[in-house]
């Protein structure tokens, strides 16, 4: 069997004197989509972080595709990559934020090439036709010119997940993309992230969009205060919830 | 239909019958703002007059030095001084402002060590200080601390003209002024900035080159472009260790001929046209890093002035 694409053992991660992830074990296989829910300040969004090193991970293994985040093992050490080592394993992680992060002086075309030329050295022809073709696929070709500040944010949501496939990446991560849009803007950014997850890309997505988690998710986890307190198939840990707290927490947000 | 209109709009057509079509909107006029105006154009016009008529200000001594070889060679001093000592400033600036903001707290406690001393103490100081500092070392020599090995070895004296203390001491100055700005402009970018950089795998040099410095400008240039322009007036400071800048050169010659006033004019107006320059460059930069917000097609403040005052004074007639 072909070694999961993240696989999480005992992670922990804490804040000053606040714990905020408890020991997390997660698997995600290849070409899965998991979805990660949970109330705010459970340690979703934290420990999604901690998959390309945006957060440092105070204990526990953290692996993607088999290699160490952030880190290099050397017997029962864990040595922390400088800052080039750790950008070097980024590339292949595409990550989409609640807040979009376009840049901002920057158009949607340049905000897509900029790191495929200046990261990747991919030539600039290239990198503008493979940029183009995204945004085509994003439906919003027409906006390549068009700076952030002249786009919806449900368009921008769409050019910051051009952006990070323009690095083609084998793992796709989510941090709550749709909870900055409009509710009328949602189902765009959902069709693009449905369209993603159906071209086989591997993807953990933060999300309160319940009907997404069940219909696109291939495993459902629900976090609570820093640990997983159920995971396993969305229909079932969203629709028959073995643990009170899920239970309680989808009675308030169904 | 009624339900419509605006309820202001139902009592006016009462009083005009029924034909709502024949209302017309008289705007305020405002009687107080010509009185002022005018007021204001009279005083101007009295005091240049005044000037004008005043033989003391010696015009033709005026319209002589404003284009004599001296003062010429005053000012081309005084401009190279002048982006000299910016280019130190800002370098050195953002060198201070990028320690500062590291992790490295000792580079930080440096950093503000350095703003402390240069921000702390007179310009004046500082200049008198660097004409003087071969009384402090009489030598200038890099090599090994603590041992006899030295690479280079200069006399401060020939060193340090007063061009070169000049330039040192100007350059030091807006340096820890420099650094203020650039960490604040560095700091208003969204952290979020880096975090999208870093995550497409940029290094961070490559984020802070690409992806915050140029968001940083739209923050930096507008108080740079002060300090440049003071910076072009601060230049008359070295006169007092004899530099050779249009204020060393006019005050030679104001010690000749007595002619004070009317070399002050001299001064006064080569200083306000090289600062009406410099003003020009620092719209288009402001323009140019003002991309992808609202206010890149802002008008620049002069026109906006002209037709400001041409387009409320012929309103206030048609109104």
């Amino acid at each position: 069997m072909a070694r999961p694409m993240v696989h999480a053992q005992g992670v922990r991660k804490h804040f000053g004197r606040l714990d905020v992830l408890k020991g997390i074990d997660l698997t995600v296989e290849r070409g899965q989509v998991c979805c990660l829910l949970g109330p705010s300040g459970s340690g979703k969004s934290t420990f999604l972080r901690c998959i390309n090193h945006l957060e440092r991970v105070d204990g526990g293994l953290l692996a993607v595709d088999g290699d160490l985040v952030g880190y290099r093992r050397s017997g029962d050490r864990l040595h922390e990559l400088r800052e080039s080592e750790v950008a070097e394993r980024r590339r292949e992680i595409g990550m989409v934020f609640q807040r979009f992060n376009l840049f901002p002086h920057l158009t949607a075309l340049q905000n897509v090439t900029e790191a495929p030329v200046r990261v990747a050295g991919v030539n600039r022809a290239d990198a503008r036709r493979e940029a183009l073709r995204l945004l085509d696929r994003v439906g919003l070709a027409d906006r390549a010119d068009h700076y952030p500040a002249q786009l919806s944010g449900g368009q921008q949501q769409r050019v910051a997940i051009a952006r990070a496939l323009a690095m083609k990446p084998k793992l796709m991560l989510f941090d709550e993309p749709t909870s900055a849009l409009d509710p009328e803007l949602v189902g765009d950014v959902l069709d693009v992230m449905r369209d993603l997850a159906a071209d086989g890309m591997t993807m953990v997505v933060v999300t309160h969009e319940i009907g997404f988690a069940r219909e696109v998710g291939d495993t459902a986890v629900f976090m609570d205060e820093g640990v997983v307190v159920e995971a396993g198939d969305p229909r079932r840990v969203l629709g028959d919830p073995e643990q009170e707290r899920t239970k309680a927490f989808l009675s308030k947000v169904l | 239909m009624a339900a419509s209109l605006h309820p202001a709009a139902q009592v006016r057509r009462a009083d005009a019958g029924d034909h709502p079509g024949q209302l017309r909107a008289v705007p305020v006029r405002h009687w107080g703002r010509w009185a002022a105006a005018v007021l204001a154009a009279l005083a101007l016009a009295g005091l240049l007059g005044s000037l004008a008529k005043n033989q003391n200000l010696h015009w033709d001594v005026v319209g002589h030095y404003l284009v004599a070889g001296l003062i010429f060679d005053g000012l081309v001093t005084t401009l190279w001084l002048t982006v000299a000592a910016m280019a130190v400033g800002l370098a050195l600036g953002t060198l201070v402002a990028v320690m500062r903001l590291s992790a490295n707290p000792v580079l930080a406690a440096l950093s503000s060590l350095f703003v402390w001393a240069f921000r702390g103490t007179p310009l004046l100081v500082q200049i008198i200080f660097w004409a003087y500092a071969a009384a402090l070392y009489k030598h200038v020599m890099i090599g090994i601390p603590f041992t006899t090995v030295t690479f280079v070895r200069f006399d401060t004296n020939s060193l340090l003209t007063p061009s070169i203390a000049a330039l040192l001491a100007l350059g030091l100055n807006e340096a820890a002024y420099a650094s203020e700005i650039v960490r604040a402009g560095i700091q208003s970018v969204d952290p979020g900035q880096q975090e999208a950089a870093h995550s497409l795998g940029m290094k961070p040099a490559l984020t802070m080159r690409r992806i915050v410095l140029p968001q940083a400008m739209k923050v930096i240039i507008p108080p740079m472009g002060n300090e440049t322009i003071n910076m072009l007036k601060t230049t008359a400071y070295v006169s007092v260790i004899a530099a050779h800048d249009l204020m060393s050169n006019i005050q030679d010659v104001y010690a000749q001929n007595y002619q004070v006033i009317p070399m002050l004019v001299v001064a006064a107006l080569w200083y306000l046209a090289l600062t009406t320059l410099l003003s020009g460059p620092q719209a288009w930069l402001e323009r140019r890093y003002g991309r992808g917000t609202a206010r890149a097609a802002q008008v620049p403040p002069l026109r906006r002035l002209f037709t400001g005052v041409a387009g409320r004074l012929t309103t206030e007639r048609k109104g």
